[in-house]
């Protein structure tokens, strides 16, 4: 079931517009030249700072697809039915939401940096920064889509929670420190499916 | 013989409203349980409640393994009707015949009419080989047609050693006992 559940997830995460996001960080990633202005010293220092700034921003859009349809159609109370805890379900879902999103964030942030004018080092060092907080960048999207799923304006709620969460991983993307990186991210997957499991079983009603 | 389904002096409470307490039953194999009441005396919690899908302010739940056919639909909209169904059961085409809907296989679910798609929530439980169903409001939507199908399946489900329990506000054909809950 697991499996099935895995299968179906990342097949309507590419169905149902996983290249929104990334179009979405492209843009925005486009709009600091516009923003800054052609020095390319400028654009060189700040450009690990931008490109994990339309990452942050980039992971917002798919959370109200992550858990409120499933939750609606009851799908998740058809899981549970048939024997799944839903700490699983999350963690199904986190790594299904994670395939369709970290590998192609990361291919978009190659042009990404050409355009913030950044060196080759540079972009070595943001693609694995990248790699290595987008686990946590999808765990933590896919907690927020537990806990605001059935309210109203999720959407924006959803916005306030995680950019706050996402903090750590900003900060020690951008300021070089790749262990504490993957300290960070570790301990959102670990707790994410904890934190949207108990979310999706005290939204029943 | 043990019960399929048992509630032990059970209450429920939802949004602060106690729907029943002191709630004792036990479902054997081969037994239909009627869940009648007027609109929001709680019909529908009990049969989430026995599914394990809500929690019991007291008591005690226990049930076997079950299936279960409500409002929700938990089909993927995008796919046709097989597949959708596929995904929660490999064996599915002998309840879709007796449903009546193995016509529709290529149909996508979003096409579906509100009856053909009730009608696929209880083949999803006829596939499933759990021994408790539940089925919540069973007829809604259904024509004479269908609920025939439905009384076919029943009795046979009853017959091969199974239970359920149906809440529905309308009068159920075969044989029930009657659980009625008040306002």
């Amino acid at each position: 079931m697991i499996a099935a559940l895995m299968v179906r997830d990342i097949r309507r995460g590419f169905t149902g517009g996983a290249w929104l996001p990334i179009a979405f960080f492209l843009l925005v990633a486009t709009l600091v030249p516009f923003a800054i202005g052609p020095d390319a010293k400028l654009l060189s220092r700040i450009a690990a700072g931008a490109l994990w700034i339309a990452a942050l921003t980039a992971a917002l859009l798919p959370i109200e697809r992550l858990i409120e349809p499933d939750r609606a159609d009851g799908v998740l109370d058809q899981l549970a039915i048939h024997g799944l805890a839903e700490e699983s379900i999350a963690f199904t879902k986190i790594v299904a939401h994670w395939l369709t999103f970290g590998p192609l964030l990361l291919i978009a942030a190659i042009p990404a940096s050409a355009l913030l004018a950044m060196d080759r080092p540079g972009v070595g060092k943001a693609l694995l920064a990248l790699a290595v907080g987008t686990p946590g960048l999808a765990s933590l999207a896919v907690a927020v889509a537990a806990v605001t799923a059935g309210l109203p304006r999720a959407g924006a709620l959803a916005g306030l929670l995680l950019l706050p969460l996402a903090v750590p991983l900003l900060i020690f993307a951008v300021g070089d420190a790749l262990l504490l990186e993957v300290a960070v991210s570790l301990v959102l997957t670990a707790g994410a499916p904890f934190v949207a499991g108990a979310a999706i079983r005290a939204g029943r009603t | 013989m043990t019960a399929l389904l048992r509630f032990d002096d059970v209450a429920l409470r939802r949004g602060g409203r106690l729907l029943f307490e002191g709630l004792s039953l036990d479902l054997h194999p081969g037994e239909a349980l009627h869940v009648m009441g007027p609109n929001g005396s709680g019909k529908s919690s009990l049969i989430r409640l026995a599914a394990g899908l809500l929690r019991a302010e007291r008591g005690r739940v226990d049930r076997a393994a079950l299936a279960l056919a409500n409002d929700d639909l938990a089909l993927d909209r995008e796919l046709p009707l097989r597949r959708a169904l596929g995904f929660w059961s490999r064996d599915i085409e002998a309840p879709m015949e007796w449903l009546g809907i193995d016509h529709l296989a290529h149909v996508p679910v979003r096409l579906l009419s509100s009856g053909q798609a009730k009608r696929a929530t209880i083949a999803r439980v006829a596939a499933s080989m759990a021994p408790l169903w539940l089925l919540d409001e069973p007829l809604n939507a259904l024509d004479a047609k269908g609920g025939e199908c439905l009384s076919v399946l029943v009795e046979k489900h009853l017959a091969s050693g199974g239970a359920i329990v149906a809440a529905s506000h309308q009068s159920l054909p075969g044989r029930w006992s009657k659980l009625e809950l008040g306002a």
